[in-house]
C-alpha cells in the first residue's frame, strides 16, 4: 500500500496555530494572604530585624513590589542561634512519636493553605502556577509528612547503630524552589530532633515566612525553628556562627565552595547541595513523543532554574535530526508569560540579575558557533522573562555545555555509541542527575551503572518524591535529601 | 419533663455498610452496671463469607493506593478517633463510673490514636526497610519488593478491646491487604463505633469488615476459608489448633497470640515493622544489565 506510508523524507504533518487562534485569560485568583512587611521568626515570636532595615521583594513577572521583607544582621542571627540552642534542650529530648506529630500537623496546615501558598509562590518567585500549584506546595506537605512518620522510626535508619540529633543546624536555600527547599531542609533535621535557623534567599524569602505562620498555628515549640532573611551576608552569618553543629546548604557550586573554604577550620558536618549539568540522552530505540515532553520538561520546568534541569540533550545520531525537529516544533506552541495564568507553561525568571546571566551566556553560545533556536512568542511587556532556547551545534567544549546556566537554555549534542554518551555525560564536574530514554531495560541499568550521577530518570525526567534521596556526585555536592539516606546526614551514631 | 434519648442499634461496618447479621440474630450487652445496653449483631459463617468477598472486591482499588495515600488515610482515622476520643472512652466503659476505669479508657484509646498515627508513618516506609537489591554474582539487577498478601483474617482479643483490635487491623491494612476481624466477644462495642469512624476516614468501603459475634461459630469457619490468605490475632489453645489444621488446606499463613499467656498491648515491642511483615509476601525480580 505504498499510498499508506510516508517517504521519510516528508515532514510530520503539523498542526499549524499561527496567530489565528489565543487563548483566553486564565488567570487564578485565590488571595495569596500577603502582609505588607514581613518580619524576622525568632523563638517562635514575628520581630522586627534590630538594625530596622528592610529591603523590597518583588514579583519578577510584574516589577512591583509585593512586601518589605527584614534585614537580618549579625545580632539577629544571634538571637536566632541562641534560641534554637535553648529549645533544642527539650525538642532534643521529646519522644518521637511527639515530634512526629508537630510534623503532621505542619503537612495537614499546609495541605490546607495550599492554594494560597501556591499563589504566593508563583507571585515572590515567578514560575506558572500550574507548577507551584501540582509540584511545589504538594510536594512540600509530602516532605513533612513523610518525615513526620520517621521520627518515631529511627531506630530503623541505620542498621546495628541507635542514631542521636546533632543540636542544632543553620541552613540556607535557593529561590528556585522557596517552599519545597524550606521543607527538604526543616522536614529531616525536625523529624530527628534537631532545631534549625534556616535563611531563604532574598529574592523568595515570602513563603518562608507564611510557612513560619504555619510552624505557629502548629504550636511548635518557641526556637525549634528560627526564619532569618537577607541576602549573601546573612548567609554567611549562619553558615559561619559557631553555634550549629552542621550547616546545609542548597546553592550554587561557587558559594558552596567558598563555605566549605570558611568552615574548614572547624568540625561542623555538612551537606552541599549544588549546581549541575545533567546529561538527558536519547537513544535511537526511545518513545521519541515521550522523549521530547521529557527533554521538555527536563529542561524547562520552573524556566530551567532547577539544580537537576537536563540541560544537555545528547542525542543518538540516527535520531537526532528527528528529536530536534519535534523538540522545535513542540516548543513553539509552549506559552511564555503570566506565571499566574493556569496555562502557563514558562513563567517569569526569577530576578534581573538572573535574566542577564542567562542572556550572556546565550550570547556566548552564539559566539563560540551553536546554532541558536528560540520559537518567535510574544514576550509580556514587563517583567523579567526568556524565551525557550535550544542550542544545537554544539561542541563539549563550548560554555553553554559545560556551565549551569539555570534558565530556559539546552544545549543538543549527539552521539554514536553507548560509550561515547557516558564518556560525554560524565566529561563534566558535576554529577547530580542525568537522563536515559530507551526501550531496552537492560540498556537503562547500564547507564545506570556507568553515569555518575546521584539521581538517574529513565524515561522520565524531573520527578521526585519524599521517599526517594536526591543529591550529588563530584562538585554537585555531598549527602541526600529524602529517603533513609536523607536522615542520615542530620544525626550522629551513638 | 426530661427528653428521652434516643438509642443507638449497633450494627456491624462491612463492605462500607453498616449491617445486622443476615440471620436477624442479636445477643443481648449489658453495661457496666449489668443493666440491658443494646443488642448486637450475631453474625453468622454466612455473613463472614460475605465479608470476605467485600474485602476480596476491595483489595485492587486499596492495593494500588500510593503508600502516601494510604499514610494519610490512615492518618485520618486517627485524628476521627481522636477527635471522638470521649465517646469512644465511653463506649470503653459502658457506664462504668470509677476514675480508675475512666483513666483506663482514655488511655486505651489515646495509645489507640498513636498506633495509627505509627502505623500510618510506616505506609511509605515499610518497603524501604524490608526490601532490598541483592548483589548477585551475575550482570544482573535483582530486587526484591513486598507485596500486600490478600485478605487478612483477624481475632481481637476480648481485652483490650478497642487497642487490640486497632493493632492488628492497622498493620495488615497499611500494606494494602484488607481484613476480616472479628471483634472482642465480651466487650464488641468500641468495634461498632470504631466501625463508624472507618466509614468517615476516606477509607474504601470493604478494606476493613468487623464482624461482631460469637468465636465458637466463627472460628472454624475463619480456619478453613480459602480465600483468607493469613490469619492473625489472639487465640487460645483450641482455637489455634483448629485455625493451623484449617489453615493446612490451604497453605494460610498464621500469626497467632496466645490467649492464655498475658499480651503487653502497651508495651515497646506492641507495635512493630514485624507486625507489617507478616502479612507481606516477597518478590524478587531479575533484570539483566547491558547495552
Amino acid at each position: 500500500m505504498p499510498t499508506a506510508t510516508r517517504s521519510p523524507s516528508r515532514r510530520a504533518p503539523e498542526l499549524i496555530f499561527g496567530d489565528l487562534w489565543s487563548f483566553d485569560p486564565a488567570p487564578e485568583t485565590a488571595d495569596p494572604k500577603l502582609k505588607s512587611r514581613y518580619e524576622l521568626f525568632i523563638n517562635g515570636r514575628l520581630v522586627a530585624p534590630r538594625g530596622g532595615r528592610y529591603f523590597e521583594s518583588i514579583n519578577p513577572a510584574t516589577e512591583q513590589k509585593l512586601a518589605d521583607i527584614a534585614l537580618a544582621g549579625p545580632a539577629d542571627v544571634n538571637a536566632a542561634y541562641g534560641a534554637a540552642a535553648r529549645a533544642f534542650r527539650t525538642w532534643g529530648r521529646l519522644p518521637g512519636r511527639e515530634r512526629a506529630k508537630y510534623l503532621y500537623r505542619i503537612a495537614r496546615l499546609l495541605q490546607d493553605r495550599a492554594r494560597e501558598f501556591a499563589v504566593a509562590e508563583t507571585m515572590d518567585g515567578g514560575k506558572p502556577i500550574k507548577e507551584s500549584r501540582d509540584f511545589d506546595v504538594p510536594m512540600a506537605a509530602a516532605h513533612f509528612f513523610y518525615h513526620a512518620g520517621w521520627a518515631d522510626k529511627l531506630d530503623y535508619v541505620a542498621p546495628g547503630r541507635r542514631v542521636a540529633p546533632l543540636g542544632v543546624v543553620g541552613q540556607v536555600i535557593p529561590w528556585n524552589f522557596p517552599l519545597l527547599m524550606c521543607a527538604w531542609k526543616l522536614a529531616p533535621a525536625l523529624a530527628m530532633g534537631n532545631c534549625v535557623v534556616l535563611k531563604p534567599a532574598e529574592t523568595t524569602s515570602i513563603t518562608a515566612l507564611k510557612l513560619a505562620e504555619i510552624i505557629a498555628d502548629a504550636d511548635l515549640p518557641p526556637g525549634v525553628v528560627n526564619i532569618v532573611t537577607g541576602a549573601g551576608e546573612v548567609g554567611a552569618a549562619v553558615m559561619n556562627h559557631p553555634t550549629p553543629a552542621k550547616v546545609a546548604f542548597t546553592g550554587s557550586t561557587e558559594v558552596g565552595k567558598i563555605i566549605m573554604r570558611s568552615l574548614a577550620g572547624t568540625d561542623k558536618k555538612m551537606t552541599m547541595e549544588l549546581g549541575g549539568k545533567a546529561a538527558n540522552i536519547i537513544f535511537e530505540d526511545a518513545p521519541l513523543d515521550q522523549a521530547v515532553e521529557g527533554i521538555v520538561n527536563g529542561i524547562f520546568f520552573n524556566q530551567g532554574h532547577v539544580c537537576c534541569a537536563g540541560s544537555r540533550l545528547l542525542v543518538h545520531e540516527p535520531v537526532a535530526d528527528r528529536v530536534l525537529a519535534r523538540l522545535k516544533q513542540r516548543i513553539r506552541v509552549l506559552r511564555v508569560g503570566d506565571p499566574l495564568d493556569k496555562n502557563t507553561d514558562i513563567g517569569a525568571i526569577n530576578s534581573r540579575e538572573q535574566l542577564a546571566k542567562i542572556a550572556a551566556l546565550v550570547r556566548t553560545g552564539v559566539r563560540e558557533g551553536a546554532e541558536l533556536y528560540q520559537p518567535p512568542c510574544a514576550l509580556p511587556p514587563r517583567g523579567f522573562f526568556f524565551r525557550p532556547s535550544v542550542f544545537s551545534n554544539v561542541a563539549m567544549s563550548h560554555r553553554i555545555a559545560r556551565e549551569e546556566i539555570f534558565g530556559p537554555v539546552l544545549s543538543v549534542l549527539t552521539f554514536r555509541t553507548l560509550e561515547e554518551a557516558v564518556e560525554k555525560a560524565n566529561n563534566t564536574a558535576y554529577g547530580l542527575s542525568a537522563g536515559v530514554w530507551t526501550d531496552k531495560g537492560s540498556r537503562i541499568l547500564k547507564m545506570s551503572t556507568e553515569l555518575k550521577a546521584g539521581v538517574v530518570w529513565a524515561n522520565t525526567y524531573n520527578k521526585f518524591d519524599p521517599t526517594s534521596p536526591f543529591g550529588g556526585y563530584k562538585e554537585s555536592g555531598f549527602g541526600r535529601e529524602g529517603g533513609r539516606q536523607g536522615l542520615l546526614d542530620y544525626c550522629r551514631l551513638v | 419533663m426530661s427528653r428521652l434519648p434516643i438509642t443507638k442499634t449497633p450494627k456491624v461496618y462491612v463492605g462500607g455498610a453498616f449491617i445486622r447479621s443476615e440471620s436477624a440474630r442479636v445477643f443481648p450487652l449489658a453495661d457496666a452496671a449489668g443493666r440491658f445496653f443494646a443488642n448486637i449483631p450475631q453474625c453468622t459463617r454466612k455473613d463472614l463469607r460475605n465479608a470476605v468477598e467485600a474485602a476480596a472486591k476491595a483489595i485492587p482499588g486499596w492495593a494500588r493506593r500510593t503508600p502516601y495515600n494510604r499514610g494519610q488515610i490512615l492518618y485520618r482515622l486517627g485524628e476521627m478517633l481522636e477527635a471522638r476520643a470521649a465517646e469512644m472512652a465511653d463506649a470503653l466503659l459502658l457506664g462504668a463510673a470509677s476514675a480508675r476505669a475512666r483513666a483506663a479508657a482514655q488511655r486505651e484509646v489515646a495509645a489507640t490514636v498513636d498506633r495509627l498515627i505509627y502505623y500510618a508513618g510506616w505506609a511509605d516506609k515499610y518497603e524501604q526497610v524490608l526490601g532490598n537489591v541483592n548483589p548477585v554474582a551475575a550482570p544482573y539487577f535483582n530486587f526484591t519488593v513486598t507485596e500486600p498478601m490478600g485478605v487478612i483474617g483477624l481475632l481481637a482479643p476480648a481485652q483490650p478491646a478497642l487497642l487490640g483490635l486497632v493493632s492488628l487491623l492497622a498493620p495488615a491494612i497499611v500494606s494494602g491487604n484488607t481484613v476480616v476481624a472479628l471483634a472482642s466477644e465480651t466487650a464488641p462495642y468500641p468495634a461498632v463505633l470504631l466501625g463508624e469512624m472507618l466509614a468517615t476516614s476516606d477509607l474504601p468501603g470493604g478494606v476493613v469488615n468487623l464482624l461482631t459475634g460469637f468465636r465458637k461459630e466463627l472460628v472454624p469457619t475463619f480456619a478453613t476459608h480459602t480465600h483468607l490468605r493469613a490469619i492473625g490475632g489472639v487465640a487460645n489453645a483450641d482455637e489455634r489448633k483448629t485455625l493451623r489444621l484449617g489453615a493446612a488446606a490451604s497453605v494460610k499463613r498464621t500469626r497467632l497470640l496466645k490467649a492464655e499467656e498475658r499480651i503487653d498491648w502497651y508495651g515497646p515491642h506492641a507495635a512493630s515493622l514485624e507486625a507489617i511483615r507478616e502479612t507481606l509476601e516477597f518478590k524478587t525480580t531479575w533484570h539483566p544489565i547491558g547495552a
